[in-house]
């Protein structure tokens, strides 16, 4: 399986359409056999840079290497790429076999060879014995399987995937999250996939790149990007997250009287933000040295299934108008035990989950 | 008490929906009274008196006549030799367009569309004349080409066969183009790429992939335009300056030459049976909603 894959290198990838920039010197290197996710906001341009490396977008400037050759003046049906469209693109007038066994017949394989490689091809995707089906009498998952089996029988060393999962229903598409990132892991196929959807980055990736505005904000994997995000626009857009302006001079941290200890050496004076994940804030029963405490009422507290969110809102006197959310798994404490609405309680957050972003312009 | 309730509101409802009926009924049944006294009886009419013979009594004489006589059948051939002409013609023409237009922004394309509407939207009558006054002897188009030295005589556009498929195309070409447009507006574009991101070259994924999708809409143009040309009358009668006599131009003059009501009427109902054929067969080849638009 060495040579089944190939390296993506992405260099000062620009593309403008009139004044819009949709890619701004886009620079990424995708690892061979990696499975690499675009993630963004709807216009951000993650799509744009898939369709880049497909072929069917030419940038203004930049270069695309594949290994080590310059792709980026090669025509898409040239790239040997394999690819996953966002409505499945499956063929209407040909059965579930004619579509997977499509990229065979181009390349001029034998019929034995492409029935072969067809059965194998709908074997891994768990669709044996449907190629006689016609395309419209598949559901949703079963017409996403057959895509990516399309996309897989030629075995290409990409795989390009445009948010595959995004028509599917919930439970679906949580289901094909995890099996999509095994087959990956069977097949070593280089993989880009593009997503919105930051739980499902989290969940497949082995490295997130984080697009935003045509530019890409942060490239790491789904633990790095989920706990320290470099900017406040990622650490909003990824995982649920609570934020509290702080000032920060020189190297302490404060927010209004109260001094913040924080996780990370702060070099810069200014405005930041504190990023509180919900699950990271616990109700403290006594104050603790290596946690920053926080006073406040319980607002609203909302029965979730797994978890209880609690909208705990900060003395206005020492925060301003400010809440946080917190969330306590439900089965850990008792029901009787969690704070009623109304109630005074002091939330606590370990030093070590105290994470400072810059604030963008105006703060959060 | 509850199920007293249900009761009443069972009755109530069946009423209810008994009402809905009635008012979608009669909503169709101006339509149904015109269809019925304006089509449907002439019809019987027409058929019944196919089978009249000259002297009044029932015979097959106007259909044995159309077997024997030769310039019948040269007229049948000559219907079907136009409408499958200006058939092929049209879609030479208008396939191309309509894939460009497909493929263009729906802003240009509407403006491609007002250009193919405005003939369209023209009187027929209008469009003829105006093709016999182009193309004729001393025409805008013969002259031009004299006076340019590109030909050294003028040449014999209309009162033919080319006369009447130059003005019959013009005439039908937007029958072929509309259902043809729409057809491709909805092939899902992704469905291309696709083809070319798994190995197709431009070409092998037009033919493979966009064509076979585009053929519903292609042969609801061609049946649309193939049954009208079938029956035409005013284009062939004006460009074909009376050399070309399609079945619609005999029946014509069957009534107003030979007073034949007889004679017209057979050849109608042969028309009819004929369109209906045809129209039969093309669904039992595609149905037209073999392929869904969208996958």
């Amino acid at each position: 399986m060495a040579d089944s894959s190939l390296n993506i290198s992405i260099n000062d990838v620009t593309k403008t359409y009139g004044d819009f920039h949709a890619l701004k010197d886009v620079s990424l290197e995708v690892t061979s056999g990696e499975f690499l996710t675009l993630l963004g906001p709807s216009g951000s341009g993650k799509t744009t840079l898939l369709m880049v490396l497909a072929g069917f977008t030419s940038p203004d400037y930049g270069s695309v290497k594949f290994g080590d050759e310059e792709v980026i003046l090669k025509p898409p049906h040239l790239r040997g790429i394999g690819m996953v469209f966002q409505n499945y693109a499956l063929f209407p007038h040909m059965n579930v076999a004619e579509n997977v066994g499509y990229p065979q017949k181009l390349r001029g394989v034998s019929k034995e060879d492409t029935r072969e490689s067809v059965d194998n091809a709908l074997a891994t995707v768990k669709l044996d014995g449907l190629g006689h089906r016609r395309v419209d009498e598949l559901s949703g998952g079963q017409r996403q399987r057959v895509a990516l089996a399309r996309a897989i029988v030629f075995q290409p060393k990409i795989l390009l995937m445009d948010e595959p999962l995004s028509a599917l229903d919930k439970k679906l598409r949580e289901e094909m999250q995890i099996e999509l990132r095994q087959l990956h892991d069977s097949l070593n196929m280089t993989t880009v996939y593009v997503t919105h959807d930051q739980k499902e980055a989290l969940t497949m990736s082995d490295r997130i790149a984080v697009i935003n505005d045509g530019q890409l904000m942060q490239l790491g994997t789904p633990n790095e990007i989920y706990r320290r995000p470099n900017n406040a626009f990622i650490a909003d857009f990824i995982g649920e997250s609570s934020s509290l302006p702080a000032t920060v001079k020189n190297g302490i941290a404060s927010i209004g009287s109260a001094k913040l200890k924080g996780a990370q050496k702060l070099e810069k004076d200014g405005n930041f933000l504190l990023v509180i994940r919900p699950e990271k804030l616990f109700i403290a029963t006594k104050k603790s040295r290596d946690a920053n405490h926080f006073e406040g009422v319980v607002e609203d507290s909302i029965f979730q299934g797994e978890s209880q969110l609690m909208v705990i809102k900060l003395d206005p006197q020492n925060y301003g108008e400010q809440s946080l959310r917190l969330r306590l798994p439900n089965g850990s404490a008792q029901d009787d035990e969690l704070p009623g609405i109304g109630e005074k309680v002091t939330l606590g957050l370990k030093v070590a989950d105290s994470y400072f972003v810059e604030a963008a312009n105006g703060g959060a | 008490m509850a199920v007293l309730d249900q009761n009443l509101n069972q009755a109530a409802l069946t009423q209810l929906a008994q009402r809905e009926h009635y008012t979608f009924f009669g909503l169709t049944l101006p339509y149904l009274v015109l269809v019925g006294a304006m089509i449907i009886i002439p019809i019987g009419w027409l058929f019944f008196l196919s089978f009249i013979g000259r002297d009044g009594s029932f015979s097959f004489e106007n259909y044995e006549r159309m077997i024997n006589s030769k310039a019948y059948i040269r007229i049948f051939l000559t219907t079907f030799k136009i409408s499958i002409l200006t058939t092929f013609f049209c879609a030479l023409l208008g396939y191309p367009l309509a894939y460009f237009m497909s493929q263009i922004s729906r802003k240009w394309a509407n403006i491609c569309m007002i250009g193919v509407l405005i003939p369209f939207w023209t009187s027929l009558l209008v469009r003829t004349y105006a093709w016999l006054v182009l193309l004729q002897k001393k025409g805008l188009v013969n002259s031009v080409a004299v006076d340019l030295g590109l030909i050294s005589e003028p040449i014999k556009f209309v009162h033919n066969t080319s006369g009447t498929l130059i003005g019959m195309v013009h005439i039908m070409l937007p029958f072929l183009i509309l259902p043809l447009y729409a057809n491709m507006r909805a092939i899902d574009p992704h469905c291309v790429k696709a083809a070319s991101s798994l190995g197709a070259t431009p070409t092998r994924a037009f033919w493979t992939v966009f064509f076979p999708l585009s053929i519903p809409g292609l042969l609801a143009g061609l049946l649309i335009v193939f049954v009208l040309c079938l029956g035409f009358y005013v284009t062939p009668a004006v460009l074909g300056g009376g050399k070309v006599i399609m079945a619609a131009m005999k029946i014509s003059s069957n009534i107003e030459l030979y007073f034949s009501w007889g004679a017209a009427s057979a050849l109608g109902v042969v028309l009819l049976v004929v369109t209906m054929l045809i129209l039969f067969i093309a669904s039992k080849l595609v149905s037209l909603d073999q392929f869904g638009q969208r996958s």
